[in-house]
């Protein structure tokens, strides 16, 4: 590929070297990207940029100023420090900051190039908008209009409600189609009670008693009026994007839906950003102690790089450090795979000694590791090959507040109970899982949803929050049904005070 | 710059908060002592979007590295104190960095109080001498060196004395360059703050501190009004003396307490250091209203009528209730002065829940 020249024209001409060398390096080693607009920026506009979530031409809003004032100041009192930020778009757009030293400012182009890779290939982010720079920008002007029409108070304080309601999507809908609408075949206008039942096929008309006889054809009749019933229900199933059903069926003004279908389809363009941080951070981060130590380093430069990868992957106690797991994991993939460590005969060795030393030269691992980054997401990336051998070597441990003096301290080394706590953390990317049930409840045009307890119960003074947000939408009653400390509760708000309710159960009341 | 609207934005919001506060903010005194030079910080709490979240909290979690089951992680911060172990872990306040004119502002706003009007004869010029331009005469003690030099390079090279190989530059009178100056005279509005208050045995620490949260806020919003302010304190029970803001607000004496003899001491500094053209003066007595004797009360009306209220923009007596104090005083204002002079502010202040009225009937006149 021919590089544009003004694509790097902010850089300096040894950086644009480095960018080309490091760019060719990446590619001869198998990494597929689009290509990559580097920036120099100062800690000011990495500050901006940051804070608009990598986009600067975001529509206005105040917390971006909130963010601004957070990141520049702790750069100013020296507690943080933004190497780098990558945006997924093709082309791909990455800043670097300027004040890096030249070995920073390698490994981050490195870095980027890794990332890179992973957003063109990962399956979670194959349906993101790749021209999502333009997007935003096209957001930005929307909202600045609606602003010149309705006033700047009132569509922050709308933006603010879709705000609070921007984590009720549906993490997997890009992948699944939840609501299959087949064809139609039965005839709508007749009651259901009296359409035709599909009939079993028969040769002979003599033998249709035998072959469709009558209880068969009663469960069958019974089957679509129960359809019919269902259809008539609103949503007919529940559905988990309330985003994309408050856009549908709440009574907003044009410019109220097209904000809250911005807020909505930005919410999907990050979604996946937060479903392969641990997997995009580990392929990096793989990727750039790669390219820095066979290709890009100088000698002099080896200790400073190092002091700089040992800060990326600092390790903090309480937190897990995604960068650190992630480049672990990667690796241990790649060792597993190169030594023939999977398969049954490996899973079915119980003697330690024999595991340990287990090397068929199958050389797979690099291979693997594509594969992995293709097709997994944290979940099944944890799921599936944070195994016992890892836990132990990388030193995972459980913790918990002891009761009695509030102190975190380490309570365990137990693998099944490590993994099951990590992929608790992770189930529905850390989001309650919260879908729209009725859009007709109590017959009065009230919002049912239902929150899918799995173990944690919901912060009640946010829902309640919430939900008075869910009211200025769906201007009708809101109820939400979850389970609070171990009892089936419904919350209300209807405009007045929000309230807690046992809930009725509702087949039995209709 | 497009962030700056945002920021903005932000700061609205955050001035709404400590709007919203400015009740706890005053009577509580978290602001003092978060005071910088020209900024206050403002802990707030953290501005979020609530959301559908899961609650209880990190109570539990993975983590990485070294130890035994049941060694104490670090976390980086200091637990929460008894009782309240793990309550509200992971929620970092938000803290704000506001200039004092700034939240002298917001108090106005929230107060409603009108901007000061200067007494008007007192436009006193500062002056200030600036450097300007350069001259070809002046004094040796402002030669500008660089220029000169250069002047007699350009000279030499000129004639054709210099030669690169014996670089020799000597000026010449006709070279020298001087730096000139001129006087810029700055209207300036300065003003006095007298602060007077009660030591004696009846005045408690509560009423100390309700009178200390008081004259901070009189400080930021009186500065917010005049480039050039003087604080000066004064205590007194049968006697008065000059103290600094320090000793000020942690003294305790137990005698009697002779009102009139802080009045003096008042009038003595002002005759002494504080010129009446140039300066708007503000006294703010604070007492819990015990007087020796009607004699000196009398004293004090007088020294009040001659002498200290001639001179000054305003006065004001703030009477701290105190469980020993008669409040005898404030009465006797009110009669003597009655609705009729303007001058004069009276307010009592019941307890720190009062610190905002106080505020609003000192200030609110506009003097």
């Amino acid at each position: 590929m021919v590089m544009d020249p003004r694509l790097t024209s902010e850089l300096t001409p040894e950086l644009r070297n480095i960018v080309m060398e490091i760019e060719s390096q990446s590619r001869n080693l198998g990494l597929d990207f689009f290509p990559v607009i580097f920036e120099m920026v100062n800690y000011q506009q990495m500050s901006e940029i940051a804070s608009y979530g990598g986009f600067p031409t975001r529509y206005p809003h105040w917390r971006f100023g909130m963010e601004y004032e957070h990141l520049s100041k702790s750069y100013e009192y020296g507690l943080s420090l933004i190497y780098e930020m990558v945006i997924n778009n093709d082309p791909c757009y990455a800043y670097l900051l300027k004040s890096n030293s030249l070995v920073d400012q390698k490994t981050v182009i490195a870095h980027v190039y890794g990332h890179c890779d992973f957003f063109k290939n990962n399956y979670c982010f194959s349906h993101t908008n790749r021209k999502m720079l333009d997007e935003m920008a096209n957001h930005g002007s929307r909202v600045r209009r609606y602003i010149e029409e309705v006033g700047h108070d009132e569509v922050e304080s709308f933006i603010d409600t879709c705000l609070t309601l921007e984590n009720l999507i549906d993490q997997h809908a890009p992948h699944i189609r939840r609501e299959p609408k087949a064809g139609r075949d039965a005839d709508d206008s007749l009651p259901p009670e009296k359409r035709p039942v599909p009939k079993l096929p028969t040769q002979r008309s003599y033998m249709d008693g035998y072959i469709n006889p009558e209880g068969y054809l009663k469960e069958q009749q019974e089957r679509i009026i129960r359809e019919a019933e269902r259809e008539k229900r609103f949503p007919e199933s529940p559905r988990r994007d309330v985003l994309q059903f408050l856009i549908e069926h709440a009574p907003l003004s044009a410019w109220q839906r097209d904000v809250l279908s911005i807020v909505r389809e930005e919410a999907y363009y990050f979604a996946p950003q937060g479903q392969t941080k641990i997997m995009n951070e580990g392929w990096a981060v793989y990727w750039h102690s790669k390219l820095m130590t066979q290709f890009v380093l100088n000698d002099s430069e080896v200790i400073d790089y190092c002091d700089h990868y040992a800060g990326v992957t600092a390790t903090s106690g309480m937190r897990l450090n995604p960068y650190k797991v992630g480049v672990e994991l990667m690796r241990h993939i790649e060792t597993r795979w190169n030594k023939g460590r999977y398969g049954l005969d490996y899973m079915l060795c119980d003697d330690p000694a024999q595991r340990r030393s287990w090397d068929t030269q199958t050389n797979r691992g690099r291979e693997k590791l594509f594969e992995v980054r293709k097709y997994h997401n944290d979940i099944t990336f944890i799921d599936e090959f944070l195994d016992e051998d890892f836990c132990e070597d990388a030193k995972l441990f459980t913790w918990a507040a002891d009761r009695r003096t509030g102190q975190a301290v380490i309570s365990d080394r137990d693998f099944p109970q490590i993994k099951q706590e990590l992929l608790d953390a992770l189930t529905n990317f850390g989001q309650p899982i919260i879908e729209v049930v009725d859009g007709n409840f109590r017959n009065r045009g009230e919002l049912l949803m239902s929150h899918e307890h799995q173990g944690k119960d919901l912060k009640i003074d946010w829902a309640m929050e919430t939900m008075r947000s869910l009211f200025k939408i769906w201007n009708r009653p809101v109820n939400l049904s979850t389970i609070l400390e171990g009892e089936p509760r419904l919350l209300i708000y209807d405009g007045g005070e929000p309230r807690i309710e046992k809930p009725v159960t509702t087949e039995e009341a209709s | 710059m497009k962030m700056e609207t945002d920021v903005n934005r932000f700061r609205r919001i955050v001035r709404g908060r400590i709007k919203d506060n400015l009740k706890r903010f005053i009577s509580s005194g978290e602001l003092i002592g978060r005071q910088g030079n020209k900024q206050v910080t403002i802990p707030l709490p953290r501005i979020d979007l609530p959301r559908f979240q899961f609650g209880g909290n990190q109570q539990k979690g993975v983590g990485q590295g070294d130890g035994q089951p049941g060694d104490p992680l670090n976390q980086g911060q200091p637990q929460p104190g008894e009782g309240e172990a793990g309550q509200n872990p992971g929620e970092h306040g938000l803290e704000v960095d506001v200039s004092l004119e700034e939240l002298a502002d917001i108090l106005a706003e929230e107060l409603q109080l009108p901007r000061i009007e200067d007494k008007g004869k007192k436009n006193v010029k500062s002056r200030k001498f600036r450097y300007h331009g350069v001259l070809k005469t002046g004094p040796e003690g402002l030669r500008n060196f660089k220029r000169t030099y250069k002047e007699a390079l350009k000279r030499q090279i000129a004639s054709g004395d210099y030669s690169p190989h014996a670089p020799k530059v000597i000026p010449i009178k006709e070279d020298k360059r001087f730096r000139s100056f001129k006087i810029e005279e700055n209207p300036e509005a300065s003003a006095v703050i007298i602060y007077m208050m009660d030591v004696s045995g009846s005045m408690g620490d509560e009423q100390k501190e309700i009178v200390r949260l008081t004259s901070f806020w009189l400080d930021t919003w009186l500065k917010r009004n005049y480039d050039n302010i003087e604080t000066r304190f004064i205590i007194h029970d049968a006697v008065a003396r000059e103290v600094d803001e320090q000793t000020f607000y942690h003294t305790k004496e137990s005698g009697g307490t002779l009102i009139s003899s802080a009045y003096k001491l008042c009038e003595k500094i002002i005759k002494e250091e504080y010129p009446l053209d140039e300066w708007n003066i503000y006294m703010f007595h604070f007492s819990d209203g015990d007087n020796w004797s009607g004699n000196d009360t009398n004293e004090c009306m007088l020294l009040l009528d001659n002498v200290l209220l001639p001179t000054s923009n305003l006065f004001c007596y703030g009477q701290v209730e105190s469980r020993y104090g008669s409040g005898q005083f404030l009465k006797d204002l009110e009669k003597h002065f009655g609705e009729n002079q303007e001058k004069v502010v009276t307010h009592q202040i019941k307890d720190r829940d009062g610190i905002m009225n106080a505020l609003k009937v000192f200030l609110g006149k506009g003097k």
